[in-house]
Parts: structure tokens; sequence; C-alpha cells
């Protein structure tokens, strides 16, 4: 047991780390090391186009998704050297997380359904930055239960017709392309009938609306789809096998180990360790203390969870599912964390704006972002239920709408 | 990095796990539980045949030599197996305090028997309420003489060797503290069996009067000694909670899927499959938790302190959630005496206390993580 290198490790490490610190966009390190959840804008640049910038900038010297083929534009890495990037690009990596829907999941699966011709016309140029990719899969009506999903794609000779309604979109407002989840057959059971495609988020019929959240900010948008035409040749996978194309991608989403999540725990723990409450510091107050190290050994619980996949990883086994982990206890700590953080504020946790709030607000930014990622891939749930299922082997949910054509299921409970 | 064990102490584990699956059975601890013996004779001959009992001892000192890795692996095979033995007192404390303090002769004298299965040590410290401090150390050592009451001291009953916290200064602060061997079998021992959350494991209130001891380490040093036999002890420890929490949770998986109510297996709830998610989610918070202590204990890094504190908070919360639903999935039937729930529920709540209390540790890590930050 040691958490040293091997060689071929250590010396994939220096040459990272002498890059990044070569390369990277330092002006803005301070800034990116001291964002945390609800709050990652730069204050003087945009940072799409910041992180556009590094991103390219990476590309052209051989350092974009580290783990995919190159001739798909990566760089043919194995996933622990995935990983020692992660590490070392620190602060910096939270600069692709812009990039993380098109890189973590539509490029994997473009790369595993879409003809050899789009895999070199369309991957490299979302592996470099330069064109942004969303995933369109949620529906008003089909969230946790994505299989029930009524946008309707209609084959009209060479080109499908897309007619309906995506939610919950993140970065739609900003993307190029999109990997879309449709309805192709709606007489047959509902996972039965659905097909995969890609197409250009700048095609006719195409309308992004942002979605204001309960935070204020807009990162999520409503696509509709009125009349919007694809090619068939921009199909990914058969015509209604849509459904397994969509598990590759879930699956591929629940891989991306390594980056480590974000609990709030380190920002959390520095606030208490200069505050002063009315009878003393923070840090030596018995209650304080005994909240502190509750969330301290989830946090390092996490941590070091993560090191035992990478492990795994590094010996050539692939992460099963109990990765769901992760997400599972740091969306609803990042939660508690920041209402504690408030509460030590007494009334005044109430004020938010960073001039006049604690710490510049982060707290409070943290506590109207952190809802979202209890959701978001996933309510804690349905991570409830892939732990139950898949790891610990117990029943699948007993599901009555299994062998029902998809149009005579019921769409109202009243 | 290889943040795992190798796969020579995997299949040590493997061989731990069918050694126990084999002699140490439920049956097994229900005669301890039941007060027909103090504890399982002839398995602990066995883990001292099987080289368990001295797996970290040097070889110079009759044991195995391997290493505190390998202990680690075997101390989750005994908390998952329930052993009703005095292993922990005998290894992680008595053990630990003579491979850190003892003086040749001591170690000469006492490390073979423990590794043979000889001699059954424990660690005299608390003396009532109140967790481990320099102020609760109130039994007295003048010119090697001791007198006092410890209480309670676990293993203490069939123990045949003490390591007692003795005062012998006045100031109450740590340098006042010091350690002493005890041959409890020698006169000024007086020794009481005391009724406990969990009966497979012994506890007991041992009074000295005028009782010859000899010292252990140097005078004013226990506190410092102490400390480190603690941190060791919580990692082991953790071990053996961990393997405790993941046979609940299996106990409780196993019946989720037996038994049937309202027409389906109770494991196809909702509500039953998210609290088995959870043991699930915090066995594997602790284990890694653990996993951290293991490399710090076994590389003797200067993170022991701070990784045995989160490793023994962890996995005594996994323990204790994993030991408590476990009995909630078998509902009626988990609160019965037959079923198995309650031995791994009592075992539970007591190692939860054996080292302090969870508060102390949680004070003991927010100390630790603020002077690592400080440097």
């Amino acid at each position: 047991m040691n958490f040293d290198d091997t060689p071929q490790e250590a010396e994939f490490r220096a040459t990272a780390r002498a890059w990044i610190g070569a390369n990277a966009p330092k002006q803005y390190e301070d800034e990116l090391r001291k964002s945390s959840l609800g709050r990652t804008q730069l204050k003087n640049a945009d940072i799409l186009q910041v992180a556009k910038a590094w991103q390219k900038k990476k590309a052209d010297a051989g350092w974009a998704c580290l783990h995919w083929p190159k001739e798909y534009g990566g760089r043919g890495s194995s996933p622990i050297e995935r990983v020692i990037w992660q590490q070392e690009e620190g602060a910096f990596g939270k600069l692709s997380h812009m990039f993380i829907i098109g890189h973590g999941m539509c490029g994997p699966t473009v790369m595993a359904f879409a003809r050899e011709e789009h895999k070199r016309t369309y991957l490299p140029p979302l592996a470099s930055g330069e064109k942004v990719w969303c995933q369109l899969f949620s529906e008003p009506a089909g969230g946790s239960d994505v299989a029930g999903l009524r946008t309707r794609a209609e084959k009209d000779g060479d080109d499908w017709v897309i007619n309906g309604q995506k939610i919950w979109t993140s970065g739609a407002h900003y993307s190029d392309f999109g990997i879309l989840l449709t309805r192709t057959d709606p007489a047959v059971p509902k996972h039965k009938g659905l097909t995969m495609f890609f197409l250009d988020m700048k095609s006719p019929g195409v309308e992004v609306r942002p979605i204001r959240q309960a935070s204020g900010a807009s990162d999520f948008n409503e696509v509709y789809f009125t009349n919007v035409r694809i090619p068939d040749h921009q199909r990914l996978g058969e015509v209604n096998d849509g459904w397994n194309v969509s598990l590759t991608t879930l699956m591929n989403e629940r891989m991306s180990i390594g980056a480590g999540v974000s609990t709030g725990f380190p920002e959390l723990f520095d606030y208490c360790s200069s505050l002063m409450l009315e009878d003393g510091p923070a840090i030596e107050n018995a209650a304080v203390r005994s909240r502190l190290a509750n969330w301290a050994v989830k946090a390092s619980g996490l941590k070091y969870t993560s090191m035992r996949a990478i492990s795994a990883l590094s010996k050539g086994e692939r992460p099963g599912p109990e990765n769901s982990i992760g997400k599972l206890v740091a969306g609803s700590m990042i939660q508690d964390v920041a209402t504690y953080a408030l509460d030590l504020q007494g009334a005044s946790g109430v004020v938010s704006g960073p001039e006049d709030a604690e710490v510049a607000g982060r707290f409070q930014a943290m506590l109207l972002r952190a809802p979202g990622t209890r959701v978001e891939g996933g309510t804690d749930e349905i991570m409830r239920n892939i732990i139950a299922e898949r790891v610990l082997g117990l029943p699948g949910d007993i599901r009555v709408d299994k062998d029902v054509p998809f149009n005579k299921i019921p769409t109202k409970g009243r | 990095m290889n943040f795992d064990f190798s796969d020579d102490q995997k299949q040590l584990r493997d061989q731990a796990r069918k050694f126990l699956a084999e002699k140490c059975p439920p049956k097994a601890a229900r005669v301890v539980l039941d007060g027909k013996a103090p504890y399982d004779k002839d398995l602990w001959k066995g883990l001292a045949e099987m080289g368990f009992l001295g797996v970290a001892i040097p070889e110079e000192f009759g044991g195995a030599g391997a290493g505190h890795l390998e202990l680690c692996v075997i101390a989750e095979e005994m908390g998952r197996a329930n052993a009703p033995v005095p292993f922990s007192s005998t290894v992680y404390l008595a053990a630990e305090a003579l491979l850190i303090a003892g003086s040749d002769a001591q170690k000469k004298k006492w490390l073979p028997a423990i590794a043979s299965g000889e001699a059954i040590g424990t660690l005299a410290l608390f003396e009532g309420k109140g967790n481990p401090s320099p102020q609760n150390v109130k039994l007295t050592a003048a010119s090697g003489v001791l007198n006092g009451v410890k209480k309670p001291v676990a293993d203490g009953a069939i123990a045949n060797f003490a390591v007692v916290a003795a005062r012998t200064g006045s100031s109450g602060r740590e340098g006042d503290v010091s350690l002493f061997l005890v041959d409890l079998k020698a006169g000024g021992v007086e020794v009481k069996s005391l009724t406990n959350l969990d009966p497979t494991r012994g506890q007991a209130e041992i009074s000295f009067k005028d009782c010859k001891a000899e010292p252990l380490g140097a005078a004013g040093e226990g506190w410092s000694i102490l400390t480190q036999v603690l941190d060791r002890a919580a990692v082991l420890c953790a071990f053996e909670q961990v393997g405790g929490a993941d046979r609940a949770l299996e106990m409780g998986r196993d019946y989720a899927l037996d038994r049937i109510a309202f027409g389906r297996q109770i494991g196809s709830f909702q509500a039953v499959k998210h609290m088995l998610a959870d043991m699930y989610v915090s066995a594997t918070l602790a284990r890694s938790n653990s996993y951290y202590g293991a490399w710090a204990l076994s590389t003797n890094a200067g993170e022991l302190p701070e990784a045995a504190a989160a490793a023994r908070i962890s996995a005594t919360q996994a323990f204790q959630h994993c030991a408590k639903n476990n009995i909630q999935v078998h509902g009626g039937m988990g609160f019965t005496w037959e079923f198995d729930c309650h031995m791994y529920y009592r075992r539970a709540n007591a190692l939860a206390l054996g080292l302090g209390s969870l508060s102390y540790w949680e004070d003991q890590l927010i100390d630790r993580m603020r002077k690592k930050n400080a440097a």
C-alpha cells in the first residue's frame, strides 16, 4: 500500500507539471482556487472564453481529452495518466467544467456509435474546446425516468423530423452541437422505441430558452424543436435502439472519476479556523468541532474511496457503480455545510451580496446552488437505487409500464 | 500509486476468513454470550497456531514479523466473525505498548507468550466515567507500588498481565503519567467481572492494593506512549469495525432477498433498498478512511494521528449504523435472541466506547487537523 508513482507515472507527472507551469493562465489561478460551488465566474473575464483558450492550448500540445485516441484529438493515455493530469492541473481544471458534458458523455457516445468520417470531423474540435456539445435527454415528463421522453422523430426521406421539448440542458445556450434522444415508435414499450442522433444546434427550428434557476443563475435551458431536420447519417446506433446507446452515455458519465467531488468541507474548515464567535474562536467551540469532525471523515472517506478506484484503474480494472457514492454523499453534504456556515454567521448570514456578506458570500452562493447537485445526473434516490441494485444485488423496482406500449401509459396522476 | 492491499495480504485475508468461518461460526460467540465460558479457548489456540496473534510481532520475539498491514486484514476478519476472544486487548493494546516502549527483557518475556497464545494482555487506563486524559488517571504509583482502581478493563478477568496507567506526579499534566507492567496473577491484585453491553468480550474492575509493578517506558512518558498506543489501536480496531459493518450489511441484504411481504421480496421496496444503500455508503467511507489509517500505521507516517482519528470516527459510525439498521431490516425477527443481529449490535456499541467515545476522537481529529494546517 503506497501513494508513490511508478517510474513511468512519475515521468508523466513531471512532464505534465512542467508544461502546465509554463502554459497555464496563471492570472486566474487565485480566483479559480477560491471559486466553489455556486461561484465559478471570473470577475474581469468571460470564463467561457478563458476556458476555450486554455483547452485549445492544451489540445495543440496534445494534452486535451487524454484518454481519447490520438486520431480523434486525444492523447491515447491510460486512465491513471488522466488522473495524474487532473491532479497536476489543479485549479485550472475547473475551467474544463465548461466542457464536461461534451468530453465526458457526448464524445464517448459519438466515438462508440458514429460513422468513422463523422468521428474524424467532429471529435477533434470537441476535444479542443472549439466546439461545445450538450446532451439533450431530459424532458418535463422524463427526468429520472428518461425513457418516458416524448420528443418525436419521424422519418421523411433521408431526414428525420424532430418535434418536442427538452429541459435541464446544461450549456445549450453556448453549445454548437448536441446528442439527442427521441421517440421513434410510440406503439411499443417505452425503452424499445427510442433513437439517438447528433445535431447542429444552429439548425432551423431549434430554440434555446435559458431557465432561471433557484439560485438566480442560468446554467440550464429549455430547448424546443419545431420541424427540425436531421439527416439519417447523423443517427447514433440503430433505429429504436436509443436506450442502449444512452446507457453508454450514462455509463461514461459515471466513469468520470478522479476529478474529485466538491463537498464544501475545506471551505468550511478554513472559515471556522478564522471565525470568532462571541465566546471565542469557532474552531475551539465543542459543538462546532463535533460538526466539523463528522464532515471531515465524510470528505476524507470520499477522497480515499476515489484513490482506491484510481488504484483499481491503474491495475486495469474498470470502476464499478460503487463510484455513485461520491455524488450521493457530497450532494447533500455541501447543502448541509453551506446551511451550517450561514448558521454560524447568525442573523447576518441572510445577507448574500459579495461586498457585504462574510467571505464574499461564498456560502450563500453555495447554499443556493446546492439543491441542484442533488438532482443533476441522477437524484439521491436514483443513486441509492443504483447502489442497492447493482452493488448489493437487490431486486429492481417494480415497473408497471414495462410491457405497456408507450402511447397507452397514463400521463397524469389525476 | 497502489492504494490497496497486496495480493499476498489479500490471500492472508482469505485464509483468515476461511479459518474463522470454520472455527468461529455464530454459535461460538453464543457459548460465551450465554456465560458458559469466558472466551473461546480453542479458537484462541487456533489463532496462535495460524500465526495470527503474532502477525505484527517481530520474529526475534516469537512473531511472524509480517507487519501492520497484515494485522489490519486479520483484524477485519475478526470483526466480521464477531470472534469471542481477547484479540483487541492483547494484540492492539498490550502488544503494541510493549513494541513501542518495552525493554528488551519485557519484550522477550511477554511478546512470545502473546504470539503463542499463552498470555492474554490488556490496557488498564479508564477509571470510571470520562475519556482518556491525564487528569482522569488517579491511580497512584510510588516507588513502583500501585494503589487504585481501574474500570472498565477489557478482558481484565482473563488477562495474565496489564499495562497500567498511573500517576507519578502531582501537577495533573501529561508528564505526571507513567506506565507500568503488572503480572495480574501476582499479589495485590483483585479482579471483579462487570456485566457489560457485549458479554462476548468481558469487562472487569481491577483493584490494585500495594501492588508491585515494573515501569514500562521512561517515567513521565506514559501519556505520550499511551497516545501512540491508542492511535495504533484506533486503526486496528477500525478494521475490526469495518469487518463487522460489512457482515451486518450482508446479513441485512440476505434477509431482504429472502423475506417476502406484501407478495414481494422486502428488498424490492425502496425504503428498504435505500436503507441498505446508506449502510453500504457508510461502510465504504469507513473502509477508505481505514485504508488511509493502515497506510499511515504501516509507514509510521506523520499523518498517523490524524488518519487514526478519522478511521476511528468513520468506522465507529459505520458499524453502529449498519448494526442498528440490520436489525431494522429484519423487523421483529431481528430483535429476537435467536437471530445474530443483536450480537453485532452489542459489539458495535461496545467497540464504539473501548478507546474513548466518539466525542473524544472528534476533538482529537480537529486538534490534529489544526496542527497540520498550522505546520
